[in-house]
């Protein structure tokens, strides 16, 4: 079994978009056709993306910092989205795990955008059926590629290697590893959907420093016995005096 | 959830038409066993045709819910997993159903199936009909598992949307039947109106148990487990669009608290309160019934409305501030 997934850093996440812009581009030039925009230059912009770089503020002023949170199909395990579809065109690729959507056999009732607790899925409002993220299907296994280009369009435009791709059922990729060790997390665990894209949370190395570390002290257990401790300043010398 | 108009006419409109169809079918069935007169072929033949008529009228508002109507056919093939696709079956073959009842009724050709012991005849028509309500309820139960299945909603994921359904529909299509028989059958306005003020009553009390179910509801996903931090105060500073998209447009119903507080007493007075009253009143003219007909549907319409919009998606957590 193949689960492939996205492993996203928000530890190094800078929220440049470029991952948006990048998927954009690779997706809406691709055979299945274009991601419709609507007004790009007018007051009301909107259009279809696979892929958002969302922005939270944890905390309040002053003890606050700022999270920028990548969110795209997370491909659930167990995805909520491909049962209720009435014609069949979502469904979960059995070989890569991949979540996807037929557009030709799509009505665009959009029951499963209801389905979908993530708002992972987006209807395109010009050719009028649902569209979300492939992992980039039409590219991570194409053999005209070099090897080191089959991967989803946002994983290689990250600049600050924010985002991670493989397989997740194998203990040994990178991302599985990634997940145990770095503290990886699916969103929204209480639906039991089983996301397998996870994030990697915000890790801050603190340097614990205690009080008598802030001395220094020779001998400090004291197996040669007592020795004198000359006042602070006065001068001391090795295995004569305490410190 | 944004209010789409064309599910709030799909719904109340299969409501009326699959509760006039048992109405007319219950009617039949008590004259069978001599409980009532027996009503001309006429009667029940073109009540059906009525019943049609809102079925076909339901069914052509939910095209304009799909992106792609021309692939609609398609939409019957999962109905080993999916509610709406068994919906799609469901309201056809009952339609069918109906069509061969009224067929049946209006052109007389009404063969002999069996005699039972006691002598009674059973004919094509009570059979058509026996089969017609059990496919009325099927339909039922799958509109209202459309919404009752969808765990995330957890204003929906209860039996009472499905028992509602049910209630309204039954209350709209009897009121609607009594109406019709105020017209073509006076001397039985009062039996259509007894079952009417019964389920209108059992209409309310559902629905009731539903606001008083969802006013209690604490919701299960929080900012929190949305983005996965744990910290007490978490503020969207940007959703990713300027613009909006999909999400901003399909999951909110863009009015304000007060139009929701407002709605709410509206469609409990006009779809339960005022029929009731009405009905309760004994004056049996067809204008006074066509009257509560329409004042019901009218709430039924804005009751569906409050149904949609209260719904509260998870997904708005990630959908909060554009900036």
């Amino acid at each position: 079994m193949t689960q492939l997934a996205l492993v996203i850093d928000l530890n190094v996440c800078v929220g440049c978009h470029a991952c948006v812009t990048s998927c954009k581009e690779w997706n809406t030039s691709g055979s299945a056709g274009p991601l419709c925009d609507e007004n790009p230059f007018g007051a009301d912009p909107t259009g279809t993306f696979f892929n958002r770089v969302q922005t939270f503020e944890i905390g309040q002023y002053p003890n606050s910092e700022t999270l920028h949170f990548p969110k795209s199909c997370l491909h659930c395990e167990d995805p909520p989205c491909v049962p209720v579809c009435p014609t069949g065109a979502s469904y979960k690729r059995k070989e890569d795990g991949i979540v996807l959507v037929d557009y030709d056999k799509c009505i665009g009732c959009k029951y499963c955008t209801w389905a979908c607790p993530y708002g992972a899925r987006e209807i395109d409002e010009k050719e009028k059926v649902m569209k979300k993220c492939t992992l980039c299907v039409d590219r991570i296994y194409d053999q005209s590629l070099a090897e080191i280009d089959r991967k989803p369009s946002c994983v290689k435009a990250c600049p600050t290697s924010a985002r991670l791709f493989g397989d997740i059922h194998d203990p040994e990729s990178e991302i599985s590893q990634a997940i145990r060790e770095e503290g990886g997390y699916p969103l929204m665990p209480e639906w039991g959907t089983h996301p397998a894209n996870h994030y990697l949370p915000r890790r801050k190395t603190k340097l614990k420093i205690h009080m008598d570390e802030l001395e220094r002290a020779d001998n400090p257990l004291k197996v040669d016995g007592q020795l004198p401790k000359p006042a602070k300043g006065a001068p001391s010398m090795d295995d004569a005096s305490a410190w | 959830m944004k209010p789409a108009f064309s599910v709030i006419f799909l719904t109340t409109l299969l409501g009326a038409g699959q509760g006039l169809f048992l109405a007319l079918f219950t009617h039949q069935s008590y004259a069978l066993f001599g409980l009532l007169p027996m009503q001309s072929d006429a009667f029940y033949g073109y009540g059906s045709v009525i019943a049609l008529l809102l079925l076909g009228g339901g069914l052509i508002a939910s095209f304009f819910h799909l992106g792609r109507p021309e692939r609609a056919w398609r939409a019957a093939s999962q109905w080993r997993t999916s509610w709406l696709s068994r919906e799609v079956i469901a309201l056809p073959v009952f339609m069918g159903m109906i069509f061969v009842y009224g067929v049946s009724h209006l052109s007389g050709f009404r063969p002999e199936v069996v005699t039972l012991p006691s002598g009674m005849l059973i004919d094509l028509s009570v059979v058509i009909g026996y089969i017609g309500t059990f496919l009325a309820f099927v339909l039922f139960i799958c509109t209202g598992m459309v919404y009752a299945c969808l765990r995330f909603l957890r204003e929906w994921y209860s039996p009472l949307t499905v028992i509602n359904y049910i209630l309204m529909g039954g209350s709209s299509g009897f009121i609607l039947a009594a109406f019709y028989a105020a017209l073509a059958a006076p001397s039985q306005t009062y039996f259509f109106v007894g079952w009417a003020l019964i389920i209108t009553l059992l209409a309310f009390v559902g629905r009731i148990a539903s606001l008083i179910r969802n006013a209690r509801l604490k919701p299960k996903s929080t900012m929190q487990t949305a983005i996965g931090v744990k910290h007490p105060h978490i503020v969207q500073r940007s959703m990713g669009s300027m613009g909006g998209s999909f999400n901003t447009r399909e999951f909110f119903h863009g009015k304000s608290p007060a139009f929701l507080r407002t709605i709410k007493p509206a469609f409990l007075l006009l779809a339960f309160v005022v029929p009731l009253l009405m009905l309760a009143m004994g004056t049996f003219s067809p204008s006074l019934l066509g009257l509560v007909f329409v004042l019901q549907y009218i709430g039924l319409l804005a009751e569906r409305w409050f149904f949609f919009a209260q719904a509260n998606h998870p997904q708005n957590l990630y959908y909060q501030t554009i900036g």
